[in-house]
């Protein structure tokens, strides 16, 4: 079997990324799983035991003081580095912003192919075949590299499964970067709100509103919602432009994909673009003042009527159900 | 200062976007093509520094078929200074790897202080043509800027992560994309559409860039689509029209789908 190489994310603080257990399950999906982890000397070793864990038989840990200073680049050379000692397979990223921007360097650094967020991965002799989801899951691709090293960015949390735990073998390496193609990062803002509400990446129910809330403070109305479910919190690009809520609950085209087994739509009109970050959700519940808003084509329960008298007598059934 | 706005042509969001069964590629007789909208934000943060600094030079780049001059036009009547156009058929079905090697030897013809793209597009939305470009230019790039600060010397920026924000910069030349929360671009104006046709247009080949791909990408890996398969639509259920008591009937759905 092929070393496959899994670049793992690390916090500022130091903590393992929610992602990496998917990543090292869609690592060993392909070959030997090789976690790459680059942090400044000596924060490493600690998360060696959860690596192995997770399944990394190996894990190669590259430090560098320039890990928080500089942009990227440590992360990219430190992938360059180990893939001299592993010759890997493949190599893995997190479709995120910065495992992009890492698979991206590398792979023009080194002429390989880039597949990119792919929520399925096999190989098929020498190759590698990943199944992607495209146009919002109206289509379903499967792609290959051909003639070179393959480099895929793989979708968080997409590949289920664990990889079978392991007691890793550790390389330690040190390495310095040259910082003339770099950019520096000045400062790390810490997200502020520290939420008790399941990430929206991955939720297995999402509330979300609309223009149709009105204002941010009537938007609470969606977040009660979501509360009395255990849901995360969703929202359409209107909503997040017209400020009721952060950038980063954006559902649809442009910010996140979900795929929920229940998707509450509040005052949505369901444009072509939100629809594409939600439509492959299991069952979807739309609630909308406007009997032809286009949300009601796909959704599986939708109620003409005024969120703002339907969603208070849903909270209410449904916690008096809970106290039954 | 020279500005150089990388801006794709996709078909429009609006429309239903077709992949072609048989190569995988975006049908782009299908629907209309327009620039990507987060290019003409790309554009715009060029435009808006140009409004401040009349000696800059905003350039507007892209690769891919003849109907980008539409789009390169519409650039230059919002207020680029001049177009470039790469076209050739040897680059249907490029991949991210190609188009990366094409754009930054476009921009070794053109020369650049800055380099301004969208952080993904809304077609292939792979977000990493920028960073591959920088690499192959040997400059720093910073990705998904979601605010920008252009000095004569440096560009700065906030950029978001999965936890939280970054402040950066880096030394120019580099490359920058931009997010959505930068503001939407402006219209052309009839002054800006009438001086658009007097604007240099260049219209570039392969051959012109000193590319032969034969040569340029031999050993190189190459991304390429074995199956392509549409979803079945989905279906609309049950809709009702609430007369008092849809709150409870949509909880009674909940309940009896086993969703709460
Ligand atoms: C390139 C591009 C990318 C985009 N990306 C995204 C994206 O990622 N995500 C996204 O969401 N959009 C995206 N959009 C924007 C998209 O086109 C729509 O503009 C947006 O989704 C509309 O949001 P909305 O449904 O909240 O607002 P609107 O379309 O204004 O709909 C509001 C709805 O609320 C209903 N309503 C009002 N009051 C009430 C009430 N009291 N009770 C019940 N219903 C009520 C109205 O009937 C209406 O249907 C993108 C657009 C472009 C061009
Ligand atoms: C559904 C789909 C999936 C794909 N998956 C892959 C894949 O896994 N691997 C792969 O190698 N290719 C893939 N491709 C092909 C890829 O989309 C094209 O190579 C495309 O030319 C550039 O990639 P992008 O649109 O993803 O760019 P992104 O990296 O998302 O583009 C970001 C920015 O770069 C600039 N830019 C990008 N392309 C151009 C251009 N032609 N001219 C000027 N500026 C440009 C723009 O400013 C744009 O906003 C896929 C295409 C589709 C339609």
């Amino acid at each position: 079997m092929s070393n496959i190489l899994a670049l793992i994310e690390v916090s500022h603080h130091g903590d393992l990324a929610d992602s990496t257990p998917s990543l090292l399950a869609a690592a060993a999906k392909l070959g030997t799983p090789v976690a790459v982890v680059v942090t400044v000397p000596g924060a490493g070793s600690a998360l060696v035991e959860k690596l192995g864990q997770l399944g990394a038989a190996q894990v190669y840990l590259a430090q560098s003081e320039q890990v928080g200073t500089f942009l990227v680049t440590p992360q990219v050379d430190a992938l360059a580095l180990a893939m001299s000692t592993f010759n890997p397979g493949a190599i893995l990223t997190v479709n995120s912003v910065e495992g992009r921007d890492v698979a991206a360097r590398l792979a023009a650094r080194i002429d390989a192919g880039l597949v990119i967020d792919a929520v399925d991965l096999r190989s098929e002799g020498p190759s590698i075949v990943a199944t992607h989801s495209v146009f919002g899951g109206a289509y379903t691709v499967e792609s290959t590299v051909q003639g070179g090293r393959a480099i895929v960015t793989v979708r968080q949390g997409a590949i289920e499964g664990q990889a079978d735990a392991a007691v890793p073998v550790v390389t330690t390496v040190s390495l310095e970067s040259d910082t003339g193609r770099s950019a520096v990062i000045d400062e790390v803002i810490d997200n502020v709100v520290v939420s008790a509400r399941p990430p929206l990446r991955g939720a297995s129910t999402v509330v979300s509103g609309g223009r149709g809330l009105g204002s941010q403070e009537k938007f609470a109305l969606v977040e009660r919602l979501a509360d009395a479910l255990g849901a995360a919190v969703g929202a359409s690009r209107a909503a997040v432009d017209a400020g009721f809520v952060s950038q980063a609950s954006q559902v649809g085209q442009t910010g996140v994909t979900v795929s929920p087994q229940l998707y509450v739509a509040l005052g949505i009109s369901g444009a072509i673009q939100h629809r594409a970050g939600m439509q492959t959700a299991k069952t979807i519940v739309a609630i909308n003042k406007d009997a032809d808003a286009p949300i009601f084509d796909i959704a599986d329960f939708g109620i003409v009527g005024d969120v703002f008298t339907v969603v208070p007598q849903l909270i209410e059934a449904i916690e008096s159900r809970s106290k039954k | 200062m020279k500005i150089v706005v990388l801006v794709k042509q996709v078909p429009d969001t609006y429309g239903e976007r077709i992949l072609d069964p048989a190569t995988g590629l975006v049908d782009r007789s299908g629907s209309d093509a327009v620039i990507d909208e987060i290019d003409e934000r790309a554009l715009e943060v060029a435009l808006s520094y140009k409004d401040a600094h009349k000696d800059a030079e905003v350039v507007v780049l892209s690769m891919g078929s003849a109907a980008v001059t539409v789009g390169l036009r519409k650039g230059l009547a919002m207020g680029a200074d001049s177009a470039v156009h790469v076209l050739d058929s040897a680059l249907r079905g490029a991949d991210v790897g190609w188009t990366s090697t094409v754009l930054a030897a476009a921009l070794t013809a053109t020369g650049f202080d800055l380099v301004i793209a969208g952080n993904e597009s809304t077609d292939g939305g792979g977000g990493v043509v920028p960073a591959m470009v920088a690499e192959r230019l040997g400059v720093p790039p910073i990705t998904y800027l979601e605010s920008v600060q252009i000095s004569d010397d440096e560009v700065a920026g906030e950029r978001g992560t999965g936890q939280g924000k970054l402040r950066v910069h880096a030394a120019l030349p580099a490359v920058i994309s931009i997010t959505e929360r930068l503001p939407e671009a402006r219209f052309p104006k009839f002054k800006g559409i009438m001086s658009a046709k007097k604007k240099p247009f260049t219209v570039l080949s392969l051959e012109d860039l000193g590319i032969d791909p034969a040569v340029t990408f031999a050993g190189v890996g190459r991304s390429v689509v074995l199956q392509t398969t549409k979803r079945p639509a989905r279906a609309s259920g049950k809709k009702i029209v609430d007369e008092g008591n849809a709150g409870v009937e949509l909880a009674d759905f909940l309940v009896a789908g086993h969703l709460i």
